[in-house]
């Protein structure tokens, strides 16, 4: 296994995109999230890694408030974006998650064509003024997507009828052609097959020179091939966050260790 | 391994230790015939619903065909200008006068001209010779003379329908046994039924106007026909259809997609689940009070019925749209609200359209059930009303006093003539393959339109 190669790569200091303070998340009675204070870099891959029910998901959904459609989920703590609180009562939840997108762990292409698939959003965002330039943003975002060549040729076939690993990049496609600001990943690929992970963690790469890219995954090494800096979340407390090849060479907590070297979890 | 070496020839013989598979053991037989015991049940269970079901058909079938079937005679009047237009003006207001005991004579002497012609041997006279005609034959010519009063003076070939009786003596229901203290019937006059039938003016044909024509009265039930209450019910659907599924699509989607989760929406819930539940007749005693009572709606009138209907309707298109938008996977929400689509945006563009089959299989059912609904109808007086013409217009389709194909059926079944029994069943078959259409559709949509995840 070779997979710590990438860690290597230098991390320069970037500007703070989303900052986390003292996020706390309830279900109910539950309290999922606890104290969580977390700083997420411009044009970084942050990975979220931790056992199943740790709260990773959780606080990744927080980031765009879909958690707002899950009545009894109460969140408190500041979450800024660009300094600005998301949940201030100004925020409109829309417009958050317009700059925000999402893609989820299972692909979910609308039963539509391809190419209404990724037009949805600018549409309903008013992003193009004609049809021409509806087309552009359309093959724009399939080719940052990395799966223009695919369906260049039959934009009209339904999106359900792609293999997983393409419907997962045409969710990408659909997330990145809103013009996001932050893209989010939950499990992106835990629904695929190795050649289609592999593709879509160079895709992951590439984007990070244009998003801010947060990643739920429970692969370590998928975390990190890709990410540069890591969260470690346990039992809905963030145990340890840092720079990714810190956090799998020399964790400084001993639950971080036991987790990446397959103690807990 | 030594024993093997010693007896090569008894390892076949000996049984392994925990007993051989090829035998069964005791708890083994006892599975086995309890469960074969059990499909013996289930199949008894299909078999019986099936001999029912076959049973039913059977008998609906055998009843209700005859109904589409009529007997008529075939005569040729001629339309006597003296005794129609005695003026010779031709005035449609003249002709009008003419009352249809009028038109009698001219029917008698036609069928006596026909017998004259035909060479028949009877001694009845001609007034009891007409008697076997329908006293509807009167009316007929009478408005084939005003829409036509150029036909005056003319001959003209009709096709009249015979009264109950003889249509009941032709189709084997009427012997010459049944009608020994039957008044108006004699064993004479089915003599001469025989005559004209090997004459072969008195046939058996296919009647239309059992199909499309009115109810009539219980003098003349060769004459009744379901078609006025289709229509009466047609109107009535149209209401339900245009009230029940926007209320009942727009109350679910808020319920299933916007409301909160607390005790006043699980109270909401409960009661539409209980409002499903409750008898037809309620609804139409609440119809009663609610809008002839106290709103003052027309009696009688398909607008009331179809308002009642809707009531009852409401409940299950509501519950199964909610099933149907429960069924649209929550990925598809999550996938456009990850995109930034409002809730509504998310609903309306791509939750409802998936969730539409549904929702249209539910609203189909909804119809039939209340297509087929007739407690209700009872209570508004949509039961009983003898609607002998169809409606005026479209106005008058929804607030004219109407009956329903239902009401029609009961209404026949209660009536004294035998003969009304047979257009009850035939009634129902009609009823029936609207039902089965409705159904089917539903499930076809269901089928063409259902996606799989």
């Amino acid at each position: 296994m070779n997979d710590m190669t990438r860690v290597e790569r230098t991390v320069d200091s970037k500007a703070i995109k989303i900052a986390a303070n003292n996020v706390q998340v309830y279900y109910g009675d539950t309290h999922a999230i606890k104290d969580v204070d977390v700083q997420i870099e411009d044009k970084t891959v942050t990975a979220f890694i931790g056992p199943s029910g740790c709260g990773k998901s959780t606080f990744l959904r927080c980031l765009n408030r879909m958690n707002d459609t899950i009545d009894i989920c109460r969140v408190e703590g500041d979450i800024l974006l660009d300094g600005e609180d998301i949940y201030d009562k100004r925020v409109d939840p829309v417009q958050l998650r317009a700059k925000v997108g999402m893609v989820f762990q299972k692909p979910n292409p609308f039963p539509k064509s391809i190419y209404d698939n990724v037009a949805y959003g600018p549409r309903i965002h008013g992003l193009a003024k004609s049809k021409s330039e509806l087309d552009d943003i359309v093959e724009k975002s399939l080719r940052r997507a990395a799966i223009w060549d695919e369906v260049k040729d039959r934009l009209d076939a339904p999106g359900t009828g792609l293999s997983g690993g393409q419907q997962q990049r045409l969710c990408i496609a659909r997330a990145v052609a809103t013009e996001p600001e932050v893209l989010l990943m939950d499990e992106p690929c835990s629904a695929l097959d190795p050649i289609a992970t592999a593709q879509v963690e160079e895709l992951i790469d590439e984007l990070r020179s244009r998003y801010s890219v947060v990643i739920v995954t429970h692969s370590m090494q998928q975390a990190a091939r890709v990410s540069q800096k890591t969260a470690f979340f346990h039992l809905g407390n963030l145990v340890e966050f840092g720079e990714t090849g810190q956090i799998f060479t020399n964790p400084e907590d001993p639950r971080t260790e036991s987790y990446i070297t397959g103690r807990i979890g | 391994m030594t024993d093997i070496s010693q007896m090569p020839d008894a390892a076949p013989t000996t049984k392994p230790k925990g007993g051989s598979l090829f035998e069964k053991d005791a708890r083994t037989k006892r599975r086995n015939a309890a469960e074969s015991r059990f499909k013996m049940y289930g199949i008894a269970a299909i078999g019986i619903g099936l001999l029912m079901l076959i049973v039913l058909v059977t008998n609906i079938v055998t009843a209700g065909t005859g109904a589409f079937q009529q007997s008529f005679l075939a005569l040729n009047v001629e339309l006597k200008a003296d005794k129609l237009d005695k003026k010779g003006n031709r005035n449609i207001e003249d002709i009008k006068k003419v009352s249809t005991f009028g038109y009698a004579p001219l029917i008698a002497s036609a069928l006596e001209s026909e017998v004259e012609k035909l060479g028949i041997q009877t001694d009845l006279k001609p007034k009891e010779m007409g008697k076997i005609l329908s006293k509807a034959a009167q009316a007929e010519l009478r408005n084939y003379v005003i829409a036509n009063p150029d036909e005056i003076g003319k001959t003209v070939s009709f096709r009249f329908l015979v009264n109950s009786r003889v249509d009941g003596y032709m189709k084997g229901r009427v012997t010459r046994e049944s009608i020994a203290n039957d008044k108006s019937i004699s064993v004479e006059q089915l003599d001469f039924v025989d005559q004209l039938r090997d004459a072969g003016v008195l046939y058996k044909a296919f009647n239309p106007d059992f199909i499309f024509g009115a109810d009539a009265s219980d003098q003349r039930p060769e004459a009744a026909g379901i078609g006025v209450s289709m229509l009466g019910s047609l109107f009535m659907m149209l209401v339900v259809l245009a009230l029940a599924l926007p209320i009942g699509v727009a109350a679910s989607i808020y319920l299933e997609e916007f409301a909160p989760q607390n005790r006043l929406t699980d109270i909401i819930e409960v009661n539409i689940s209980n409002l499903a539940a409750v008898p037809s007749i309620v609804f139409g005693i609440l119809g009663l009070a609610v809008f002839i009572n106290y709103m003052h709606l027309p009696t009688s009138a398909p607008l009331v019925g179809g308002l009642v209907l809707t009531l009852m309707t409401l409940p299950t298109i509501i519950i199964s749209t909610r099933a149907s938008l429960k069924a649209v996977p929550p990925s598809i929400r999550d996938a456009a609200l990850g995109v930034g689509a409002s809730k509504m945006q998310a609903v309306f563009h791509h939750v409802l359209p998936l969730a539409a089959p549904g929702i249209l299989t539910g609203t189909i059912i909804g119809l039939a059930q209340a297509l087929g609904e007739t407690a209700p109808l009872l209570l508004i007086g949509m039961v009983g009303f003898i609607a002998s013409n169809p409606p005026d217009g479209i106005v008058a389709g929804f607030l004219s006093p109407n009956s329903a194909m239902p009401a029609q059926i009961y209404e026949w079944s209660k009536r004294a003539d035998p003969a009304f029994y047979e257009r009850a069943w035939g009634g129902i078959i009609i009823l029936l393959i609207f039902l089965v259409t409705m159904n089917t559709i539903a499930v076809l949509l269901r089928r063409r339109f259902e996606r799989r995840w």
